[in-house]
């Protein structure tokens, strides 16, 4: 969002992808992929589809000049298959067609001969198998093994967390032009441009100094156009590169969810022991991460998971396992919280179990072992500014909870069908890339000899309104109005070698570069001021337009200032370096300090179910929140209301299925259902806790993109609760999301078990 | 020929009746406001306004639409609005527009015309503006950023200003405030002036075809993969009784848009015989292409099933309950379509009309043979259905439960209508979707209720029947075990409804 993007969004006039004016000559792509989840392919019959009208050309793997490689961090992800299909979906071949309808035709022509092999979509049959993206990791802190002796309780468990689809509601795409130097410029939907421009250079065997990658917006992002928005890229780039014509490619929705990675579902295994007064000594977990069939981005994931293993809690004695199973499923991938929610659903479902069986209220467990200052984290960075027990406390003094928890105690007295049910959900989330050195970018900041200002940075705009908080921060910085200040496209051929859009650290990031580019161009004008206008430098400003000596108001304004400055020869252009200070991490030891800071919060979610048809509705989600010092509110309470819905829907009613076959189930909008505006909370409250924000927060304002997902948890647990009210003591599995049918299961268990013995017999 | 208005321009257009109107407005006209989400109405990204002729020319009633799913020969006749078509010329924002600034409802933006579409929908239509109805004017709307308390905030502004509306002249008033530019004003007598003309040109094709309007001969495609006419006129691509029928388009569009397109289509929506709903004797009779939002909007309907409104709200979203049929749903034969199942229950027949004009009925439970399959020939189609009226002091209740409780498709959904003397179930009707090939009429069920009490035994017993007379299968939408739990509790549901104080000792 720019500061004018909602001027233009509600006019229809902000420009997509798609909305870009067609160049005479474009050819039009279309992906065949593959039809089997495992096989080798043996052959593929591109004869009729060659002849079929309008087709130009198709391409293949043969096709690729340079490497046939896309793996970002592991090189096991070919862009065409080659020899060997490994999930159903992958791209095979590409049709190029003057229309966009006869390159879909075209594909139905093709034919593909594949020897199927086995097909694993489970990751723990993965696991067994030896099917590993990468060897496991351990994060270890204290000794479990011996700490669970001397614990008065301890509890086992397996708990499942579900994928989730990004559902962008502008699908992956692409568009390539070939440029007269013999490389290819593509304006392509991706958070990470600089990811496009690396693996065009690598697919087509040229220089990345050959590739432009350019950015207006994206039509949502949420982690999906992290990594794979690449072969996408790679594709329209390899049709440019070998026709020599403009090439594009739109996935169309079902497409896209054939072909796309999802969050990674992850079946886990916890124990758990507790003292008798309710401290959690020791905790133990194995993660099985259903990765899908390459690497993509799951190491990442993986290690955020490890990261996020004790959510907001201090425990002593960790061991944590993670594993990332290979599977014949298309490559999970990025997705909002990046692996940090499946960690924390399963450390609240141990909480959960604990409480279930002591009898005890969860949140007696959780408010007991919320972080304090200087606690360590499992890989040994302590909890500085710690706001665990402020947000708990807020939370539950703000909101009420003892009225609430007597305002449901009463109401599921006087109801026997309807039920409620209640849950708190800390989060404690770290901001940072975890590969340090992701941790940097670059500002580029032109100001016109008009004293109108241009900026570009590595920061792609998705809805998260970093594109504004830019330019605010440039605003405040120069001392000017904001609607001087032009954010630009985000293009590699200005801001080169950037990490994505990702992490929650884009504003963080970018926005510290163009503090730092601003701060550099706004002493060189005032260096220049004081020698101009004869004032001293000490106790000169910018405000607001105004150059003021000492405060007073001196005789020039911003305009006049630049124009002098230019006419002196001063150099109105500023590019500046940003590197988060501080942050580092071993992974041979699994320590170190990998986060700038970390987020804190405390949602407060109840629920009531219909006991009698398993639906059910989230009342209220109230969350006391640690923004830090909020310099967007606006953009900010939007990012944590979006988040927490986002969350709420991955574990309620958004149920990611495939078959045995790998073949996707809810392969369309109508399979798949994400919260629609009655699926809201009713109440859906945010509290700006008063906090006071970290250095390494963009002016104090903290991160806002990741952490709120995850107070969506809470939804699960107010459901969990809420069945128990009718059904005592039922034995539920710790399974998300908590779709209706699972609902109706828990409050009915005993029918689901004889109709399923009759359904199989 | 299609003509139409879109926006402030007058369009005459050879494009394929079958096509869809998004891809028109988008790769035809280059109106790019107007997004593409996911091209089977869920989304609503691509809403726009649709308004016809009411009140003897007078009036132009507007409803919002997925133009993703609208045939384009369904909006012959009538104005169509996209953003384009309201922004102001100063770039001011409209009311609507302001409103979902002011109030953050923009995030990533993709969804945001769709959501400035169907308010502005809502601000031209009759509907009161309650708060109920600004928020069911965007149910059809999709914000996975998710901005929906934004969105909400919005429209209670919005809620609030269009309280000062008034009930006539509306259209001056919005006019007034920047709601809608100042050609809205005019649209009225300019698009009568474009029905005239239609009438008379096309007044010996539409005797010759016995089908209202219809067009599209295939020959190339235009650069964006949009089929255009070669010859750029029309003749000799009238419908014939072999080419396919294409009613509201929510279904069609979806499973079979390249098709369709490709292949003259023989339009139903707009047969002004087949719309409306009237009570004859004992008997409501309906015209085929009577819609859902038309049903909700029916005093008949309202008057013998005051909770309507209820159950309809459970049925897809606004701009599709706009656009998709009574019969087009009964046609599509899904095991698991709402309006079917609902008649079913009500005892529905349907009126099938063949090539020849000759018409023939038969109860709808008999209109399905297995999946998907039909006792209708091809070209025969449904012209009207009928259903008794239902008496003071019949019981009927209608549930539906699918993973989200609205704009979605359901798991399993049931409808009753009971009739009672003396305390007995003296004729019964119980039907059931998604647990089997076809929406089913429990026939086995509905006659054991007969001669029984409304009590708890009659309940059990009645499960007992029922779980023998379906088949359910495990699917997307749930395995074969839950669709059976599922529609025992919604038995019960029933006869909660009926008996509220029916104690039910399987639920305690």
């Amino acid at each position: 969002m720019n500061h004018l993007d909602p001027q233009r969004h509600v006019r229809g006039e902000s420009q997509y992808l798609d909305d870009v004016p067609v160049q005479q000559g474009t050819l039009y792509a279309a992906v065949y992929e593959s039809p089997l989840a495992h096989g080798v392919l043996k052959s593929l019959d591109l004869r009729a589809a060659q002849k079929a009208p309008g087709v130009v050309r198709i391409l293949t793997a043969a096709d690729i000049p340079g490497r046939n490689q896309i793996g970002g961090i592991v090189p096991d992800e070919p862009l065409l298959a080659e020899g060997h299909v490994h999930f159903r979906g992958q791209p095979v071949a590409l049709v190029l067609a003057r229309t966009e309808a006869q390159a879909h035709a075209a594909l139905k022509l093709i034919a593909a001969d594949i020897e199927p092999l086995p097909i694993i979509t489970d990751p723990r049959q993965a696991a067994a198998q030896g099917e590993l993206i990468v060897p496991p990791r351990t994060f270890r802190i204290g000794d479990s093994g011996a700490a669970f002796a001397g614990c008065a309780h301890v509890f086992e468990g397996v708990a499942e967390s579900g994928g989730q689809e990004h559902l962008y509601i502008e699908t992956q795409a692409a568009y390539a032009f070939p440029t007269e130097l013999g490389g290819v410029k593509i304006i392509s939907s991706t958070q990470g441009p600089t990811a496009v421009q690396r693996h065009c250079a690598v697919v087509l065997g040229i220089g990345m100094h050959q590739i432009e990658v350019d950015v207006t917006r994206l039509g949502g992002g949420f982690g999906g156009k992290e990594d794979q928005a690449t072969p996408w890229g790679c594709l329209a780039a390899l049709g440019a590169y070998v026709t020599k014509k403009p090439v594009k490619l739109v996935l169309d929705r079902m497409a896209d969810m054939r072909m796309t990675g999802k969050r990674h579902p992850y079946s886990s295994d916890f124990k758990i022991g507790l003292s008798a007064d309710l401290k959690i000594l020791a905790y133990e977990v194995t993660y099985y991460q259903n990765a899908g069939a390459s690497a993509d981005l799951s190491p990442a994931v993986l290690e955020r998971t490890l990261f996020h293993t004790t959510n907001a809690y201090c425990i002593p004695h960790v061991t944590a396992t993670a594993n990332s199973c290979r599977t014949n499923l298309p490559p999970n991938t990025a997705f909002r919280g990046f692996g940090g929610p499946q960690g924390m659903f399963v450390i609240e479902s141990a909480i959960t179990k604990a409480a279930e069986e002591l009898g005890v209220l969860p949140s007696d467990i959780q408010r007991r072992n919320l972080l304090r200052e200087g606690d360590l984290f499992p890989y040994r960075q302590p909890a500085e500014m710690c706001h665990a027990e402020q947000a708990w406390d807020t939370a539950a003094e703000l909101f009420d909870l003892a009225g609430e928890r007597a305002k449901i105690a009463s109401f599921n007295a006087k109801n026997r069908l309807f039920k409620k049910g209640l849950a708190l959900m800390p989060i404690c989330f770290g901001i940072s890339f975890t590969k340090t050195f992701m941790n940097q970018t670059r500002a580029l900041v032109h100001i016109y000899t008009d004293g109108s200002v241009g900026i570009s940075t590595g920061a792609v705009e998705m809805g998260q309104g970093v594109n504004t908080k830019i330019a605010q921060v440039a605003a405040r910085t120069l001392g000017i109005s904001i609607s001087r200040i032009k954010i630009e496209t985000t293009n590699t051929t200005r801001v080169a070698n950037t990490s994505p859009s990702a992490a929650s650290a884009t504003a963080d990031l970018n926005g510290k570069a163009t503090e730092m580019a601003c701060q550099a161009l706004r002493e060189r004008l005032l260096r220049h001021a004081s020698t101009e206008f004869s004032v001293e430098y000490e106790g000169i400003a910018i405000e607001n337009e105004q150059v003021l000596a000492a405060g007073i108001p001196a005789e020039t304004t911003w305009e006049k200032l630049v124009s002098s400055a230019f006419v002196r020869r001063v150099a109105l252009t500023e590019n500046a370096h940003y590197a988060t200070p501080g942050v580092h991490f071993d992974a041979g030891t699994e320590s170190g300090h990998p986060f700038a800071y970390h987020v804190y919060g405390t949602a407060l979610t109840t629920a009531t179910v219909d006991c009698l048809r398993g639906t059910y509705t989230i009342d209220s989600v109230r969350i006391a929140h640690d923004f830090g010092q909020s310099f967007s509110p606006a953009i900010d309470r939007g990012q944590i209301e979006g988040g927490a819905v986002q969350g709420i829907g991955w574990m309620t009613l958004e149920e990611v299925s495939y078959n045995d076959e790998g073949r996707l189930l809810s392969n369309s909008l109508n399979s798949y259902k994400i919260p629609d505006l009655y699926s809201v909370p009713a109440v859906l409250d945010v509290h700006f806790l008063d906090t006071p924000g970290h250095p390494n927060a963009i002016l104090r304002a903290k991160a806002v993109g990741e952490p709120p997902l995850m107070y969506g948890i809470g939804a699960y647990f107010a459901l969990r609760a809420a069945i128990q009210a009718f059904r005592p003591g039922v034995a539920l599995p710790l399974m998300a999301p908590m779709t209706p049918e699972r609902v109706l299961g828990g409050l009915y268990p005993e029918v689901v078990a004889v109709e399923q013995v009759r359904v199989a017999s | 020929m299609i003509s139409f208005f879109l926006n402030d321009q007058p369009i005459h257009t050879t494009e394929p009746a079958a096509s869809a109107l998004l891809d028109f407005v988008r790769y035809h006209e280059h109106l790019m406001g107007t997004k593409i989400g996911c091209r089977e109405g869920d989304c609503g990204a691509c809403t726009v306004l649709v308004g016809e002729l009411v009140e003897a020319d007078q009036r132009i009633a507007y409803q919002s639409m997925t133009s993703c799913l609208t045939p384009l020969g369904n909006v012959h006749g009538k104005h169509v609005v996209t953003v384009e078509g309201i922004n102001q010329g100063s770039g001011q924002l409209t009311p609507v527009q302001q409103a979902i600034v002011d109030h953050n409802g923009a995030q990533c933006g993709f969804c945001t015309v769709g959501f400035v579409m169907s308010l502005t929908g809502h601000s031209l239509a009759s509907t009161p503006a309650t708060e109920q109805n600004t928020r069911a004017a965007i149910d059809g709307n999709i914000c996975r950023c998710t901005g929906y308390k934004s969105l909400e905030r919005a429209a209670a502004a919005l809620t609030a200003t269009l309280a000062e509306r008034p009930s006539t002249d509306k259209v001056k008033w919005l006019q007034e405030r920047h709601f809608v530019p100042a050609y809205f004003e005019e649209m009225p007598a300019r698009l009568a002036t474009l029905r005239a003309k239609i009438a008379v040109s096309e007044a010996p094709a539409a005797a010759a075809s016995g089908s209202q309007v219809a067009t599209g001969s295939v020959v190339s495609t235009s650069p964006h993969g949009h089929f255009q006419s070669q010859n750029g006129h029309d003749s000799n691509s009238f419908p014939h009784a072999t080419h396919p029928l294409l009613s509201g388009g929510t279904d069609l569009l979806v499973q079979r848009l390249d098709e369709l397109r490709q292949q003259p289509v023989r339009l139903l929506f707009d047969q002004n015989d087949r719309r409306g709903v009237h009570q004859v004797a004992g008997r409501v009779v309906l015209g085929a292409a009577t819609t859902a939002s038309q049903l909700l909007e029916s005093e008949v309907m309202r008057g013998l099933l005051p909770r309507l409104p209820a159950y309809l709200k459970l049925v897809s979203s606004t701009p599709i309950r706009n656009m998709g049929t009574v019969a087009g749903n009964f046609v599509n034969a899904s095991p698991i379509g709402d309006l079917t199942i609902l008649f079913l229950a009500l005892g529905a027949d349907v009126t099938l009309q063949n090539v020849a004009g000759e018409s023939r009925s038969l109860p709808l439970a008999e209109l399905y043979l297995g999946y998907k399959k039909l006792a209708k020939a091809a070209e025969e189609q449904v012209t009207k259905i009928s259903f008794p009226a239902p008496q003071v002091g019949d019981l009927f209740n209608f549930e539906k439960v699918s993973k989200r409780t609205h704009l979605d498709i359901a798991s399993v959904n049931t409808a009753a209508w009971l009739r009672l003397e003396n305390g007995l179930i003296v004729a019964a009707r119980l039907s059931a979707g998604g647990v089997g090939p076809v929406p089913l009429l429990l026939a086995r069920t509905s006659e054991y209720l007969v001669g029984r009490e409304l009590s708890a035994e009659t309940v059990a017993g009645a499960n007992e029947v029922m779980q023998a007379e379906i088949s359910p299968i495990s699917d997307v939408r749930g395995t074969a075990a839950y669709k059976r739990l599922l529609l025992r509790q919604l038995l019960f549901a029933h006869f909660l409804r009926f008996v509220p104080e029916m104690t039910l000792a399987e639920l305690i």
